[in-house]
């Protein structure tokens, strides 16, 4: 299971990457797609939405079954991957690499307070997978 | 603690994905579900059904017992290993369970059932024949284990891995069985594609198992048997339905024959049913005409009322997502309903199931 240690997590098994300008990108985990399986489908919040922290703000969906994806901070939604609606099966080989939208942070400091890899770690094992 | 079968080292050794199955540890997949469910459509898969039970009735007037049991009908069952699809319903016409029963001679029937209802329909089996059939005996084998060959290719991987069982086979038509020493050869499955089912004893699973995984066939998941049944338009009990519908409100009228004398259990119920008006229900097929997944559960708007999904999935073979759900009866193939998936309403077609047979998109 792969959990790079320069990114930051959630709970709710978002990861989030600082961007050069501000942003920070975000997507789902290793761990999270390989419980998920197969994603067949990503709705995307949309350009321009304000977003509270842990609001709900897209949905991923695999053959199995639908997830709900949340916002990690407050923001703005700055991008969305529109990539994915056509590749959503991209989020199960590249977890990482396939973000699914951008925010702008409502408070940049709010980024420090996420789980960094060792506690996203502890986490995933604490909840016996 | 989880219930295994014979195969579940076997399993391990493939690095599947187990989950809870009705109190069993079953695979769900083992890599890519996807990647099964097309195997499937276009070679050959396998999956362990072992969780599933077989039932054998021996003894005498079997056929009478299984008249009145059954609600479809077992006189249609006249030649050795001819195989039926039936509800086994209660007096209220609601649906105990769904299997498939097999006629090898009068002094044996064997019954396959789902591994969730197997403790409830053997009690429900054996008070009916302690009641009606005196001289019936019920024998659950839990000493089989079943393994499921499914595909266009299943047919010619089963003749590689069991040398010799090609003159055998070849010939059976669809919802046949044979015998071959302590094996039980069905040419039925739950996947729309050619295919054989085999029972055999527990020791001898994993040989089998492993000689089919040498000819190539790919070990496939409960999750890409979920998603082929629902493109073959088959049903799922516990989900399309259960105690509390009937077949007539299932899709499964054409299992049941109330124009004949033979009375059996649920009968006067169903002939009591409203097939039309503003209670009646069926079951339709839906295909999604906008974006997303159709799940089980979700709310069906038509102009004639609202339904409910009953089984929702993304379809592999068509791209799309499709489900079966229960509406009222006024609606009709080519209507456009609307579902509601989180708050919001997306538009589907109504149409024709079977989705998917043989490989061959139908919708």
């Amino acid at each position: 299971m792969s959990i790079p240690a320069d990114l930051k997590y959630t709970k709710s098994h978002e990861w989030i990457r600082r961007e050069a300008d501000g942003s920070v990108s975000v997507g789902i985990t290793d761990h999270a797609q390989d419980l998920l399986g197969d994603m067949v489908f990503v709705e995307n919040p949309t350009l321009g939405r304000h977003l509270a922290a842990e609001e709900e703000c897209a949905v991923v969906e695999s053959v199995k079954a639908a997830s709900d994806v949340y916002a990690p901070v407050a923001g703005e939604v700055v991008a969305v991957n529109q990539d994915l609606e056509s590749a959503p099966e991209s989020i199960n080989q590249d977890p990482y690499g396939a973000w699914m939208f951008r925010l702008m942070p409502a408070n940049p400091g709010d980024i420090d307070g996420l789980l960094d890899a060792a506690a996203y770690q502890a986490l995933v094992e604490s909840e016996g997978h | 603690m989880l219930k295994q079968t014979p195969l579940n080292a076997k399993h391990r050794e493939l690095d599947a994905k187990l989950v809870d199955f009705s109190g069993w540890e079953m695979p769900i997949h083992y890599g890519s579900q996807l990647e099964e469910h097309h195997h499937v459509r276009r070679a050959a898969g396998m999956f362990d059904v072992s969780h599933m039970l077989p039932v054998d009735l021996r003894g005498e007037a079997i056929r009478d017992f299984l008249l009145r049991l059954l609600a479809n009908n077992v006189d249609k069952l006249q030649t050795t290993g001819k195989a039926l699809y039936t509800c086994m319903l209660h007096e209220g016409g609601g649906v105990i369970d769904d299997l498939i029963v097999y006629y090898m001679h009068e002094g044996w029937f064997r019954v396959v059932v789902n591994a969730g209802c197997a403790d409830k329909d053997l009690a429900w089996m054996e008070a009916q024949q302690k009641q009606f059939a005196p001289g019936v005996r019920i024998q659950p084998r839990r000493d089989l284990a079943m393994i499921a060959v499914q595909g266009p290719e299943a047919a010619d991987k089963l003749w590689q891995a069991m040398p010799g069982s090609r003159e055998l086979t070849e010939p059976m038509k669809p919802f046949t069985a044979v015998t071959v020493g302590d094996m039980f050869i069905a040419r039925t499955g739950y996947t729309g594609e050619d295919g054989f089912e085999v029972m055999l004893p527990a020791k001898a699973a994993p040989y089998f198992w492993q000689a089919l995984l040498d000819v190539g066939v790919k070990p496939c998941g409960l999750g890409a048997r979920d998603t082929l049944r629902l493109e073959a338009g088959m049903n799922l009990f516990g989900q399309d339905m259960d105690e509390k519908v009937t077949p007539l409100e299932s899709g499964l009228a054409w299992t049941v024959d109330l124009k004949a004398e033979r009375d059996f259990i649920g009968k006067d119920a169903l002939l009591r049913l409203p097939r039309v008006g503003p209670t009646a229900r069926r079951l339709v097929g839906l295909k999604l005409l906008d974006k997303g997944v159709l799940r089980g559960h979700q709310k069906v708007v038509t102009p004639a009322g609202e339904g409910e999904i009953t089984s929702g999935s993304f379809s592999p073979t068509l791209n799309a997502s499709i489900a079966l759900a229960r509406v009222p009866a006024a609606v009709n193939v080519g209507d456009e309903v609307e579902v509601e998936i989180r708050a919001r309403r997306l538009k589907a077609a109504v149409v024709k199931y079977p989705f998917v047979r043989q490989g061959k998109a139908l919708v």
